[in-house]
């Protein structure tokens, strides 16, 4: 009882408990704070050596010699065409991988061997899905060190991210509508043509942004398929050039992306280069930003508008 | 309905109150879920609180040990009074975790820590600072006791605690209430999750523990509020609606409605 | 009896014959939905297809590495000169610079993923929290290649204020980028797993008495270990396989030692500088970048396996 007990000696107790959870309370805040001024420092010094190298010029000039004439355009160039190879490679096999493991799958070993498969696949490092690439479609597959290899190596990283954010925006979905659907007479694939894809488009669409963003970003697996650092040349539009290119040539052209030149740019010694460095890095952090803040906004207000 | 708060009971003049609402309300964010309820609790006895769902006998309960400030939005109004010290429960500067030392609780559902047996009863000594083995290990085997369960468990103390049946788990919970000699033990509908056996030895144990502890229990069943307490508080859309000896509010009610809901012609 | 079965057969019949027009199992559409569910099965295979050709083009062109270097030496051997004239293959050297950097990671970004983790989860109040989360997000989406020029041009030269001998490149600084790099992959996985403990072990726990860390520390941790366990190793593999930070700031030159002040080449930053150079398909040095990959892939396995064995070992039983 409490009145055998020494009252004081309890109220000493929790005031002591107390102090250490304000304590904590701190503590945490203050490891919030190493995230956020690492963040700030990165970005404000990257800002401030980068921004005023950023005149139109940096976007339409290819890399040179001499830092000041130096750009970023076969960059940027490269970085489009590879993630639209990327989204057309993941995009379908992923969605169609996910609604196949929510919808479809029975339950058996192979599923199991697939689902752990994916989970396993996620933890892979990415520099070994560029060894992957460099031995199946640069050497296995004869693609070369191409915009097509490059692509596809990314869209093999990233489907796993896209496979997972599709499961789970179908697993959002409640029961009662396949049932709803199934009760009209639909079959499995109008169910999901008709009821599942839409409504889980914009959850899909959150998981495809997170993934373009990680792809944007990748440089280990593009240099290790042998992207040059170095290139002064687009890939030839179709039907361009002479004799013409076909549709499809620029698939196959040599290319760099806004990492590796960002990359090139920061192994050089001079600062010149360090600033272009800067720069390009400032414009690759800022489009990861975009998209991922993109992909934020999108599921905040998915969460806020589906009721069920 | 407010004439429940001025029932004069022909109480037994030994009878001390432990602890006592005075115009208690309560809100969750804007909505009132207690309105100016007036209630004593007697000292070494069993209170049950009964009523349909959503009549806030729940949130009550919770309000004694101030489970509510865990979840921001919540606001209490009037007193919960504790005696003998005269305390109100609910002042600011009353600590929440001081409360909840002196009063302790039985959840709906058997919620055992993931740890062994011994160390979900040494948690409630463990945090009022008591760490020495010996000291631990008598009191965790007298709160076993005391929970009518050590005979069972003395053999697996340190097998999990959710390795236990149902109704020896809800019984361990138990004895983790008991282990910090507290002064008021709360519980809240702790049998709607048991099947009939273990429903009856958790309602023998609770008519045994009053002798030592105040007990506050909130029940959905009124046969088990008729079974065991000592009085017995009917409440509907978060008023009190009448309060009395429980032999009294379940022969004779004195309001038709609480006469409705016994008999079963709602609730 | 017989009167009735007089009277239903004839019924059943006409019935039968009335409606098997229309439910019949429409051949075409029956097919259909086979072919579709089979193309979607193809998609989900691709992933197994992924995971056999890693092992695949990994274990062969190693294979035929080991048929130049005895695996004694790629194991034992304390040099790392693959492309000199006196070459020495010996493993070892690009390991100890994956593990010094890994550990000065790991000694950031465990401690203060977990205590992001704990705070976030059961102390932050609900504006903070919301706050917090995207935000972590924006950390981790943040590419390797800008961290590592953060490494290299922010924090080294920080640092070699603090300590004038540290080298241009060293494995400390990058080590210590990588670290807040991976905080959010841990503090956001933790915070998953323990926000699925559930709510009724905590109000267990505040009903005794307890204050918010002593809950936190000694029911929600406990409780939510094989998730916790889950995000340790994860960020563990993020550390094994991060590659251009290093590349970037710690300088690529193998080296065998334990001293994060040190410059030194990892397995990931080693098979980075291959690929920069110009090494014919078929050499013994483009091989050795396979062999590098398996070492990779096998630790990362164990750590995965380790996961496995920790999370059925720790499973939650609430």
């Amino acid at each position: 009882m409490l009145e055998s007990q020494d009252l004081q000696a309890i109220r000493a107790l929790i005031a002591k408990a107390k102090r250490w959870d304000a304590f904590f309370g701190v503590l945490g805040i203050l490891s919030l704070m190493v995230g956020v001024l690492t963040f700030s420092a990165l970005f404000v010094d990257m800002a401030i050596q980068g921004i005023p190298r950023l005149d139109g010029n940096f976007f339409i000039n290819f890399p040179s010699r001499r830092a000041e004439n130096a750009g970023i355009l076969s960059a940027w160039v490269g970085t489009v065409l590879v993630m639209f190879v990327t989204a057309l490679a993941a995009v379908p096999l992923g969605v169609a991988a996910g609604v196949y493991l929510e919808e479809y799958a029975p339950k058996n070993w192979m599923t199991d061997i697939i689902e752990i498969n994916i989970t396993n696949l996620a933890g892979v490092p990415s520099i070994v899905y560029g060894l992957l690439a460099l031995g199946l479609f640069v050497y296995q597959f004869g693609f070369g060190q191409s915009i097509l290899s490059a692509g596809l190596t990314l869209a093999l990283l990233i489907l796993p991210v896209v496979i997972v954010a599709t499961r789970e925006s179908i697993r959002a979905i409640p029961q009662m509508i396949r049932e709803g659907s199934y009760a009209c007479g639909a079959t499995n694939w109008q169910t999901v043509r008709d009821h599942i894809l839409p409504y889980s488009s914009a959850g899909i669409l959150t998981g495809i942004i997170i993934g373009m963003a990680r792809a944007i970003g990748e440089t280990a697996p593009i240099i290790t398929i042998g992207a040059l650092t170095f290139i002064a040349f687009l890939p030839n539009a179709p039907f361009a050039g002479d004799p013409p290119a076909g549709l499809f040539d620029w698939l196959f052209s040599p290319f760099t992306v806004m990492p590796i030149q960002m990359f090139n740019w920061t192994s050089r010694p001079e600062a010149a280069f360090q600033v272009n460095a800067a720069a390009a890095g400032f414009v690759l952090v800022l489009m990861t930003l975009l998209m991922n803040g993109a992909a934020i906004w999108l599921r905040y207000h998915l969460r806020k508008n589906i009721k069920w | 309905m407010s004439n429940a708060t001025t029932i004069n009971m022909d109480a037994d003049p030994k009878l001390a109150i432990k602890a006592e609402c005075r115009n208690f309300n309560f809100h969750y964010g804007d909505f009132q879920a207690l309105k100016g309820i007036n209630m004593p609790v007697y000292d070494k006895k069993i209170t049950s609180l009964i009523g349909p769902s959503g009549c806030g006998k729940s949130t009550l309960l919770r309000s004694f040990n101030r489970m509510h400030d865990l979840y921001p939005g919540n606001r209490y109004g009037g007193e919960i009074v504790m005696h003998p010290d005269n305390t109100n429960l609910l002042a600011k500067e009353v600590d929440p975790i001081e409360v909840r030392m002196r009063i302790s609780m039985v959840f709906q559902k058997p919620n055992p820590f993931p740890k062994s047996v011994f160390e979900n009863v040494a948690y409630s000594l463990r945090v009022r600072g008591i760490n020495n083995k010996s000291e631990l290990e008598d009191r965790v085997q007298h709160s076993l006791k005391g929970a009518a369960l050590w005979d069972e468990v003395k053999n697996r103390l340190n097998d999990l605690g959710a390795n236990l049946s149902g109704g020896q788990q809800q019984r361990l919970c138990i004895a983790r209430a008991l282990a910090s000699d507290p002064e008021i033990i709360l519980f809240d509908e702790p049998t709607s999750a048991l099947d009939p056996i273990a429903t009856a030895s958790i309602e023998e144990l609770v008519v045994e523990l009053c002798e030592k502890v105040t007990i506050l229990i909130v029940t959905h069943n009124m046969q088990q509020a008729a079974r065991i307490s000592d009085f017995t508080a009917y409440m509907y859309l978060g008023e009190l609606i009448e309060y009395g000896v429980t032999d009294q509010v379940f022969i004779k009610p004195k309001n038709k409605q609480t006469e409705d809901y016994i008999t079963g012609r709602f609730g | 009896m017989s009167a009735s079965t007089i009277v239903t057969l004839p019924l059943n019949q006409s019935l039968d014959l009335q409606v098997s027009d229309r439910l019949r199992k429409k051949a075409s559409r029956h097919m259909k939905e086979r072919v579709i569910e089979f193309l979607l099965f193809g998609a989900a295979l691709i992933s197994v297809f992924t995971t056999l050709a890693i092992v695949y083009v990994l274990v062969s062109e190693s294979w035929v590495f080991f048929q130049h270097v005895p695996l004694k030496d790629f194991l034992f051997d304390t040099q790392w000169t693959p492309l000199f004239d006196d070459a020495h293959y010996g493993i070892m050297v690009l390991l100890s610079g994956t593990l010094t950097s890994s550990a000065v990671a790991l000694m950031v970004a465990l401690p203060l993923g977990t205590i992001i983790a704990v705070y976030l989860s059961e102390f932050a109040p609900f504006k903070v929290r919301e706050i917090s989360k995207p935000f972590l997000e924006l950390l981790g989406g943040v590419p390797t290649i800008v961290y590592g020029y953060f490494a290299l041009v922010f924090l080294t030269p920080l640092l070699q204020k603090i300590y004038p001998d540290l080298p241009g490149f060293n494995l400390l600084s990058a080590g210590l980028v990588m670290g807040v790099m991976i905080i959010p992959y841990v503090a956001s996985l933790s915070e998953d797993a323990m926000r699925a403990v559930p709510m009724s072990l905590r109000e267990g726990s505040y009903a005794m008495g307890a204050t918010r860390l002593q809950t936190s520390l000694r029911v929600v941790v406990p409780a939510a270990t094989s998730g916790i366990a889950s995000a340790y190793i994860l960020g563990i593999s993020r550390a094994v396989g991060e590659t251009m930070i290093l590349a970037v700031a710690a300088g690529m030159q193998p080296n065998l030692t334990f001293n994060p002040a040190d410059s030194g080449a990892t397995i990931t930053s080693y098979i980075v500088q291959v690929a920069l150079g110009d090494l014919p398909h078929g050499s013994i040095g483009y091989q050795t970048i396979f062999a590098a990959g398996l070492t990779l892939m096998l630790m990362t396995l164990m750590f995965n396996l380790l996961g496995y064995w920790l999370r059925k070992r720790f499973r939650e039983v609430y």
